[in-house]
């Protein structure tokens, strides 16, 4: 067994109105069941919107720390679970009902093997 | 009795041949993709020095995949002190049984295809793959066929290995929910291979006749491994029917011959002879699509003895087919140019007005055709001038130029 990370990109700014959000939210809890159903889940977070994010960096021996996230743009990381799957195919199978149920886009990454 | 003499050749023969099978089977025992290469690599390169005195074994391919596996197994052992994973595919290759199962799980080909046609990997790392692995041709070689330096092939090899390797792309054939779409992408790869050795651009000219008779060879083989898929059938039929013409599609200094121009004398009765028999052997199973279809249309081409005996009505009737299952812009302007025939210029020209395809050399082309027909000589100037400004293609170019010349006032 694998580990994948399942990454959802979601745009900046206030969430959609209720009648939109709603449906994605029940669709998203029923999907986090079925993980758990599976034996699949491993972790799973949703984070507080890009603007609330940090960066700390190491630079000629000081620590410079600056408001906001890492990389600009209009979409970040919005949240993310962490599943087990034999292969690509399988982790892609269930990224594919993570994009239906956000209706966002999700990356796929395989975790290093650990040794 | 003496064994008959072996040369390069011969050699180059089975190594066409077998290298897809030998590595698909070597990957499956290890798992590994790099290390199946070489081992075959390996065992080839064994062959090379000892098939000259031994002659070709009765069952080439069992010889090498035998004689790969044994590399590999001596490879796994010397690096299993370092790595567990190392270890245990020795273990595992060293205790399968190695008599009678040499040859191929007749799934092992279609398996290496559809890991290297995978949607996760670009486009052109599919083909690069597809190239390689199954086909066995050189880094080198693929880099010249698609024109970019040797390392940044070697570097998209490199990279799309490793994605195999590190995301675990599986080494299977899809199931069945999966396998029709992922099918396309097998096809679309080999079809992409096929047009790349066929468009007469710049570069080196065997290494694209080389690419041709890889694509066709690829196609027989999908053909072959997955037979209820009329598309399959279909796309092997279609790069049959076009390589026919091979011959007769370039004067001898390079020129461009289309279709209605062409000495039909120059075509390759086999070729259409066996491209035909599969455009009727599919289109009776009654499922069509875009391959079928356009197999099809050059079964219709190359049933006429001369061009004036074309059955336009035919092509245009398969070319709505075409429309009603796969819309679109550039299936549009080729159904023109069938309604040219059928009904005139005047009707086809109103049709190719009406398609956005601006930046397509093809479109400013065959309307500056269909205007010459209709005599806008001037416009149809302008035409060839957009055409030619669109392609980079030496011999289009050429061939361009000569009909803008005809509609230009001396």
């Amino acid at each position: 067994m694998k580990l994948y990370l399942l990454s959802v990109y979601q745009p900046d700014g206030p969430p959609p109105p209720p009648d939109v959000l709603d449906p994605i939210i029940r669709n998203v809890r029923a999907l986090q069941d079925e993980l758990k159903a599976a034996g699949v889940w491993v972790f799973s977070a949703g984070l507080h919107e890009a603007s609330t994010a940090t960066v700390v960096r190491a630079k000629d021996g000081d620590l410079i720390t600056t408001d906001g996230p890492y990389i600009d743009g209009k979409e970040h990381i919005g949240g993310f679970t962490v599943i087990k799957a034999p292969d690509l195919d399988a982790a892609l199978e269930w990224a594919r009902k993570s994009a239906k149920a956000t209706t966002l886009p999700i990356e796929v990454r395989p975790f290093m093997d650990q040794h | 009795m003496p064994p008959p003499p072996v040369g390069e050749a011969d050699i180059e023969r089975v190594f066409r041949e077998e290298y897809g099978r030998a590595v698909a089977v070597l990957v499956r025992c290890i798992g590994d993709i790099d290390i199946a290469e070489d081992a075959v690599q390996d065992a080839f390169a064994t062959a090379v020095q000892r098939w000259p005195a031994t002659g070709i074994p009765p069952s080439p391919a069992g010889w090498i995949i035998t004689t790969a596996r044994h590399r590999a197994i001596d490879r796994l052992r010397r690096e299993a002190s370092r790595d567990e994973r190392h270890a245990h595919a020795a273990r595992l290759l060293a205790s399968e049984p190695s008599s009678g199962e040499e040859e191929a799980v007749p799934d092992d080909r279609l398996r290496l295809m559809f890991t290297c046609c995978h949607p996760a990997l670009a486009p052109a790392a599919q083909v690069a793959l597809t190239l390689r692995l199954l086909g066995g041709l050189t880094t080198a070689e693929i880099a010249r066929a698609f024109l970019v330096p040797e390392s940044t092939m070697a570097q998209r090899l490199v990279r799309a290995k490793g994605k195999i390797r590190d995301a675990g792309i599986p080494y299977r054939v899809p199931g069945a929910h999966e396998l029709p779409d992922r099918l396309r992408v097998v096809l679309a790869v080999i079809y992409l291979i096929f047009n790349e050795g066929y468009t007469a651009s710049a570069g080196d000219g065997l290494v694209r006749e080389d690419l041709c008779a890889e694509a066709i060879r690829l196609g027989r083989l999908a053909a072959t491994l997955v037979p209820d898929d009329p598309e399959a059938i279909g796309l092997l039929a279609l790069m049959l029917l076009i390589e026919a013409r091979r011959a007769a599609r370039a004067t001898t200094d390079g020129g461009m011959v289309l279709v209605a121009h062409q000495d039909r004398g120059l075509w390759n009765r086999r070729l259409i002879e066996e491209g035909q028999t599969l455009v009727r052997h599919c289109l009776r199973r009654n499922q069509p699509g875009p391959y079928q279809i356009q197999a099809a249309i050059n079964a219709v081409h190359s049933d006429a003895e001369h061009a004036a005996a074309t059955d336009w009505r035919q092509i245009l009737q398969l070319y709505d087919q075409w429309m009603a299952i796969a819309p679109g812009p550039v299936v549009a302007l080729n159904r023109a140019v069938a309604v040219g025939e059928v009904d005139g210029p005047e009707s086809a020209l109103a049709i190719v007005e009406g398609l956005a395809l601006d930046r397509y050399y093809l479109w400013h082309a065959i309307r500056a055709d269909l205007l010459t027909r209709v005599g806008r000589y001037q416009d149809a100037a302008l035409a060839y001038d957009a055409a030619i400004a669109r392609t980079d293609n030496a011999v289009e170019r050429t061939f361009l130029q000569r009909g803008r010349e005809a509609v230009t006032p001396h």
